[in-house]
């Protein structure tokens, strides 16, 4: 992919794709775990052919998740830890909000936000993966007594809706600050929207001139940002 | 056989509609197994292989009469053998025959995901329809008997079904009739419960003072009881639950979650179009990217 001359790389190639195989594996999760959660949504079942491979397919699609979600981890976890910055950016979370950016810290690539949905779906992917083991009738039932499935079938979707409340943040997060879509699809933002929404990640990238989405380090080869 | 229409349904799982139920004036019926007089013969379990045409597959000897050792999707009933020393010290042979309940509040359907995959008709009888069965396993979560047995071949869930399809013509289940000495008694609830009455009065009068009716309040009450000569422990009886009721875990599952999910999806959803149409979307302005480009030339080497 080429990306626009002046813009700055916000998301590789490999990370895009990563994120929209996790974010398709949870919109399929979401449908077909919802189908066996109510009688009301049951009919999202039909979607995957009846209830019988709804139920059969959830689990695999589930495993899928995981590994795709161990792949945004590795290449996001070093963005996303906790610093000074985060409590500033929330002490001034009414400003966030009303989109009064002038009284906003600065942050780096992730802000405190963006940190929240990142750590909660890393705590809630194992969380549903192991209760799910726990419950996958057909290989893992033997397994484990009768109480401890109601418990992790409990847990499950006790998890499950927790996820999807994180979800529906993170999307309206995505459609709020505009230029933040692109950036997951195209992969690229403009100089003018780092500097808003992250102005140290951009300061790091112009000091080390780089183009993104990380700042070069010593061993890196001479910086794009010369082409200028 | 989907349907037995001669059958009116009082609870259909997955469903929110009320159940077709015009036809109201069944009678709730009763098995009644008096363990007091059972000799542990298998014919009930071979009756109901007969009648449903199930075969389980040959195991092995495994050392106790139980055979096979547990429930299974072709094993509907079972013969639960229990050598117990007595507080005096004498043996007592317990055998209870398992298999469903047919509780009159089911944990299983309460449990299923499946519409019309389990159902209740206004006998009180409690059945599987397979075909709308999607073998999740969630009511063997819901069953505070440890009775639904899922199939490794077809994925459905199977338990006894209190030959359904015999009562619904007016005969009793297989169990009761292959039964040689009338410790299974099959008839309406009433009149169960009444002959059990005098079943227990019969066993007081023989020393067995804590006989009683197994017929547990925990789930609404069964529609499989027992005559148990020691009511007061159930458990001796190869773990017959001694105060059997929905798990609390099933009960939150299925109940107090769902309107808190749901208040939290809402809220979460709401919140955001509410956000959208007081904030709106936050804009890069011409400004920003003029000060980017500052930002970006003062680093440049002179």
């Amino acid at each position: 992919m080429s990306y626009p001359k002046g813009t700055f790389i916000r998301n590789t190639t490999v990370t895009r794709i990563n994120h929209w195989l996790t974010g398709g594996c949870f919109v399929l999760l979401v449908l077909s775990g919802l189908s066996m959660f109510d009688p009301m949504l049951f009919f999202l079942s039909g979607l995957f052919g009846g209830g019988q491979s709804a139920r059969a397919i959830h689990p695999w699609i589930g495993c899928v998740f995981l590994v795709s979600y161990l792949g945004m981890m590795i290449q996001f976890w070093r963005d996303n830890l906790w610093n000074r910055d985060d409590l500033a950016w929330m002490k001034a979370i009414d400003k966030v909000l009303a989109n009064e950016e002038e009284g906003v810290p600065e942050v780096g690539r992730f802000n405190a936000g963006q940190k929240f949905v990142f750590w909660a779906m890393a705590l809630l992917t194992p969380v549903l993966f192991l209760t799910g083991l726990v419950i996958w009738e057909y290989y893992f039932s033997s397994y484990t007594t009768i109480e401890v499935q109601r418990a992790a079938v409990l847990i499950h979707s006790l998890a499950a809706f927790a996820a999807i409340i994180v979800w529906i943040i993170h999307v309206y997060a995505a459609i709020w600050v505009r230029g933040s879509m692109r950036a997951m699809t195209q992969g690229y933002v403009t100089p003018g929207w780092a500097f808003r929404h992250h102005r140290k990640w951009l300061r790091s990238l112009v000091a080390t001139d780089s183009i993104g989405p990380r700042p070069r380090t010593g061993g890196d080869s001479p910086g794009p940002l010369e082409r200028r | 056989m989907a349907d037995l229409q001669s059958q009116d349904y009082v609870r259909r799982s997955a469903s929110t509609m009320t159940p077709p139920s015009a036809r109201s004036h069944e009678i709730e019926v009763a098995k009644l197994i008096d363990v007091s007089r059972c000799i542990g013969c298998k014919a009930c379990q071979a009756a109901c292989m007969e009648w449903n045409n199930l075969r389980a597959e040959i195991g092995h000897f495994e050392g106790t009469y139980d055979n096979p050792l547990d429930l299974d999707p072709h094993t509907w009933t079972l013969m639960r053998f229990t050598e117990w020393d007595n507080d005096e010290g004498n043996l007592e042979w317990l055998i209870r025959k398992d298999g469903c309940m047919h509780c009159a509040d089911p944990g299983c359907l309460k449990a299923c995901p499946a519409p019309g995959a389990i159902v209740q008709y206004a006998n009180g009888i409690v059945d599987f329809i397979s075909e709308a069965c999607i073998g999740c396993g969630y009511c063997v979560k819901g069953c505070p008997f440890n009775i639904p047995r899922i199939s490794q071949v077809d994925h459905k869930s199977y338990k006894c079904t209190l030959c359904s399809d015999r009562v619904a013509v007016g005969l009793e289940p297989a169990c009761v009739k292959a039964c040689p000495t009338g410790a299974i008694m099959f008839g309406s609830k009433t009149d169960m419960t009444a002959w059990a009455g005098e079943r227990v009065a019969e066993l007081n009068s023989r020393g067995f003072a804590k006989a009683g009716l197994y017929d547990p309040p925990g789930v609404g009450g069964t529609h499989v009881m027992y005559v148990l000569h020691h009511a007061d422990r159930p458990s001796l009886y190869a773990g017959l639950p001694d105060d059997p009721h929905i798990s609390a875990l099933v009960s939150v599952w299925k109940g107090l979650f769902k309107p808190l999910a749901v208040a939290g999806v809402a809220l979460a959803a709401v919140t955001g179009f509410l956000h959208w149409i007081v904030a709106g979307p936050n804009e890069v302005q011409p400004l920003d990217e003029a000060e980017a480009k500052h930002l970006i030339h003062a680093d440049e080497p002179q």
